[in-house]
Formats: C-alpha cells, structure tokens, sequence
C-alpha cells in the first residue's frame, strides 16, 4: 500500500499542513528540528494508533489546541482501491476516528488499513535496551499483523494486575493466600498462553529475514555467511529457550497453558513472598545473538545498528505474509551508515512500494525519488520550489 | 460557574455514571423547560427508588415486597438456579423468556484490584439456600469478561464439590462486554446452549 497524501492539522509543531505523496521513494530535507520527524511519527500514529517517540497523546498536540487531526488518503489491497483514514487525536477526551468518512466506533478499528514500519534511532534500544523494549517491539509487530492481538494483550495485562493484587495482599496477610488464586492462575496461564503462542510463532518467522537483511547490510547481498550469523531465541519465564527455526510452526496453545500453569505453581510460594507475578509473557526476552555472543553487550555500535535495521527490514516481511505490503519510513537513518551500508540499505528498498525517508542531508541518501524541503512548519516538493 | 439551583442540578447529575460535564449541562437545561409536573414525576419516582425499593431476601434482585415478583411465582422450577452478578443480568436473560427457574444476584463479581473477593459477593447467602432449597442445577450466567469468568470458575470449582450440576452459559458471547449488552438473541442462544461444566 502506500499514501497518496497526507494532512495535519495541530500537530506536534504543525498548524496545518498538506502533503502530496505517492508510490516510490519520498525524502523529507532539512535542518534537524524543523519538522521531519513529525511527520513521519505521524504516518506511525495512523498505522498504529500510537507515537514511537512518547507514551501519551498529549505532547503530540500542538502547544494551545486541543486537538490534532491526522488524515491520509492511500491506496490499499491489490486493486489499489482509494481509502481515507482520519484520527482526532484528543488526549484531555475521547479520540475519535474516521474510515472512508465513515465514524469508527474506536479508534483501534481505523488503524491497521495503513500499514508501516518504522525505524528511527531510538530503535538501537531493540538490541541495547532492556527486555521490556524487544517485548514492545513483538507485541507491536503482533498487533499489526492481527488487530485480535492487542485485545488479548489488555486482557493479560488485566489478569495480570487482578492476580498481582492477590498475592500483593496474601504478602501482606503473612502468607494466607485468598481462595481464588488458584481461578486466576488458570485465568493467567490461559491469556499468557495466547500471547505466547503468537509471539514464538512471529519470532519463528523473523529469524530467517532478519539475519538475510543483516547479512546483506554487512556484506552484500552475495556476501559469505561468515560467523556473524544472527540468531533469534524465545526466552520463556517457564525457563525453556525457544530457538527460532524458519520452519518451525505454530506452538499448540494447550499444551503452552499447562507448561504456565505449572511453572507458576511451582513458584507459588516465592510469588506470595515478594508478592508479584514471577511467571508470563511479562517476563519473557527475545534473545538476539551475532555468532556465538549476545548482541546486547557485545556487538559494536555498527552491528547493533545493522541489527536493529535488519529486525525492522523483516518486520516488513512478516506483515507483508498477510496482507498489504507496508510502507517503510526510515527516521533519519543515512547519516549513521557507512557510505557502503548506505548503498546496501539504498538497494534494498528499491522496488519497495513506498519508502518515506528523512534526512538533513540529501546527498547521504543514494535513492531516487521525489525530495521535499521541510523548514519551519512548511513542506515544499523540491521541484515547486525551483518552478 | 451558573448560580444558584441550575448549578447545583449540573453538579448532581455530574456524579451519575455515564453523565460527563456536557451532558449534564444539557439534561438540566432541558429540565429548566419542562413542565413543572413532568419535573415533579422525576423527582418522584428518584425518591421512591429509594423508598419502596429494596432487595428481594431469597435472590437478592430488586423487589418492591419482601422477596421478588420471579421468587414469588411458582411456576418457576426451583430446581434450576441461575447465579448472574447483578440485577440488570437477571433482566437482560428474562427478556430472552429462555429461562423459567429462579435467580440468584452475587452483587458484583470478584476483582482483587477492587477489594472484591468471594466474602463481598454473596455467596454465603447462596450456599445457605442450597442448604434449604431443593436446588439440582446450578446455571453460572456471568458476564464474557475476565472478573466474570474467575467468578463462574470459582464458583464451579466450590459447587462441584458439593456434587450439583453445573453449567455455564456458552460463550459466542462479545468478550470482554457485559452480559446486559448482549443482544437477546445472542443471550437466548448461549442460553439454550449452555455447557455442563
Ligand atoms: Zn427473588
């Protein structure tokens, strides 16, 4: 898919703003600061009803109003028929959401028609950061490759904090544990076992595009298959270690339930002790390994780079499984590559359907396309600005 | 700020459930230009609920007497008792006309986040009348959300081990929705065909 344009009004530091776009490559030119990201956080936001950079709505509306208004007009599905999507983004109230100008009862189901990956810089935190960031990074791929994901996330994470509060207040009963816990373990083990079937089943699929895209950016797409080789694993809180295999098919939810229900009932005791849940997909680590050594710790800045390129590159293999290929926006990604590694990275989105890059140099990015210049709010196609 | 009474109504009906700032702005201008009678009716019946309103002694659902209209009638079989949370459950499952044994209201459901445990429902209540009553059936009709379905799991796990039938209602009900949005015929069909647990 891709967008034929897109609109914002009183967002972030927009007034309102028009931009033409269409299929191909579409790089957004400027100082740091004056807008680039902006916009493409906002391409993020209509895809996934959420912002890369901050946790909240409220920074994302400009400073004075109490509303934005993202809208885009793409062209989706194989028969590239016209969609429209607009979110109001109200942090104070209710956002709201329009499908084809028809309302959407939430905003979740206007989401998911545009479809992108991003990456920006903060994305080093996929190899760097704690194992809490590689977990938002699969539930976020999850969530876009099946709206149902997210509703079974709210549902753990309710389950989660009933039964929190229970062992928080068996601690504090010197250990007498309430007689439902038992219903809210099995209630645990049954929503962590759906997660946890989705998340070793997406995980299986990244292993394969994820070390073919970090061999490529490193060596060439003909390059050897040296030691560097990327390796994934699903680390269970249950204590198993789920290598990922390309081949590998979807684990049997059931049998995933019992192995929860019983790693919980054998911590029982220590979770009534400290009072928290010591089992779930809430603790669980996607391991990335380069060769035989964990990346976290031990890759250099460049390979941690690569890798974190090469997880997003083959997000966009794992949604374009099923459905409409996404668009892939790249925040200001040239200027921390090699000029080698630009050209490797530049190769592979030829052909893509829409790539949205920004840069503050144009010269770093070696692609075709169609350049806009972005400064002070205002965006400009390049050749309008020299007609 | 408006002064004096028309204040006061916005403030009183801004502490209903469902009722934000603007609608009650609304509702009491609206209520500024009926007709005196037609305010005094609402005021009325607000005050009678809370008079003459109380909860019925065997199921707990509301009742204007000492036990409700569906305990009263004895054409209802009191061998099948069907446990819902709350009062507007019992409504949502009458309408469906699928169900002709008697009730039983927890008040609530259980949520540890909420203080609320098996102690705060009553489900003490509920044990005593399967005491006294001749209760063979035991139907769990709680709402297709997670407190929901730890209640009805708790509650199986208690009842069959006091070796009653139990069943719950089945599910194809929205999850994650209450059992009174249900549409009736959705709630008529899950009831028809309810799971012996
Ligand atoms: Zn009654």
């Amino acid at each position: 898919m891709h967008l034929e344009s897109l609109s914002v009004v009183d967002w972030r530091s927009y007034a309102s703003t028009d931009v033409a776009l269409g299929p191909g490559v579409r790089v957004l030119v400027g100082p740091n600061a004056q807008g680039k990201t902006n916009l493409l956080e906002a391409v993020h936001y209509l895809a996934t009803g959420a912002s890369h950079r901050v946790a909240s709505d409220a920074p994302l509306v400009r400073a004075g109003a109490s509303a934005a208004v993202l809208r885009a007009q793409a062209r989706v599905g194989e028969d590239a028929r016209r969609a429209t999507v607009e979110i109001e983004v109200r942090p104070g109230g209710r956002s709201r959401a329009q499908l084809n100008g028809q309302p959407q009862r939430r905003v979740a189901d206007a989401v998911g028609v545009v479809r992108a990956v991003l990456f920006a810089p903060e994305d080093l935190a996929l190899v760097r950061g704690d194992p809490s960031d590689r977990r938002r990074f699969l539930d976020g791929l999850l969530a876009q490759r099946r709206p149902a994901y997210a509703a079974a996330r709210g549902e753990y994470e309710r389950v989660l904090r009933q039964r929190n509060q229970l062992l928080k207040d068996a601690r504090r009963r010197a250990g007498r544990v309430d007689a439902t816990l038992a219903d809210w373990t099995d209630a645990l083990a049954r929503a962590g076992a759906t997660l946890l079937a989705a998340r070793i089943a997406v995980v299986h699929a990244l292993a394969g595009p994820t070390a073919a895209a970090y061999r490529e950016l490193l060596a060439g797409p003909t390059g050897p298959e040296a030691a560097d080789r990327v390796g994934l694993a699903y680390e269970s809180s249950t204590g198993r270690r789920i290598a990922a295999e390309p081949e590998a098919g979807v684990p049997d939810p059931a049998e995933l339930v019992e192995e929860l229900r019983t790693a919980l009932v054998e911590r029982g005791d220590e979770e009534i002790e400290r009072g928290i849940t010591l089992v779930g997909p809430h603790r669980d680590e996607l391991a990335l390994a380069i060769g035989e050594l964990p990346a976290r710790g031990y890759a250099s800045h460049g390979e941690c780079w690569s890798l974190a390129l090469a997880l997003r590159l083959a997000s966009r293999e794992v949604l374009r499984e099923v459905g409409d290929e996404p668009i892939v926006v790249l925040d200001d990604v040239f200027a921390e590559l090699d000029v080698t590694r630009r050209a490797r990275l530049a190769e592979r989105c030829r052909g893509f359907e829409q790539v949205l890059i920004s840069a503050a140099v144009d010269e770093d990015v070696p692609l075709d396309g169609v350049r806009y210049r972005v400064r002070g709010g205002t965006v400009i196609p390049l050749a309008e600005e020299v007609a | 700020m408006y002064e004096g009474p028309i204040q006061d109504v916005i403030e009183e009906l801004g502490r209903l459930p469902g009722v934000g700032p603007k609608s009650a702005q609304r509702i009491a201008f609206h209520l500024l230009n009926v007709e005196r009678a037609d305010a005094q009716r609402l005021a009325d019946a607000i005050v009678a609920v809370k008079d003459r309103v109380r909860f019925c002694a065997r199921c707990f659902n509301v009742a204007e007497a000492e036990e409700c209209r569906i305990c009263r009638d004895a054409r209802r079989d009191p061998r099948v008792l069907c446990v819902v949370e709350e009062p507007r459950d019992l409504m949502a499952i009458e309408k469906t006309s699928e169900f002709r044994g008697r009730y039983h209201v927890l008040g609530g459901a259980i949520s540890p986040i909420d203080g609320v445990g098996p102690e705060q429902l009553r489900v003490k209540e509920l044990m005593a009348r399967l005491g006294e009553e001749a209760v063979e059936e035991i139907v769990l009709a709680m709402s297709p959300n997670i407190e929901g379905e730890a209640t009805a799991s708790y509650l199986a796990r208690t009842l069959k081990a006091m070796d009653l039938r139990v069943s719950r209602i089945a599910s194809g009900l929205p999850v994650g929705g209450d059992l009174e949005y249900a549409d009736e015929v959705t709630l008529g069909r899950a009831f028809a065909g309810r799971t012996e647990v």
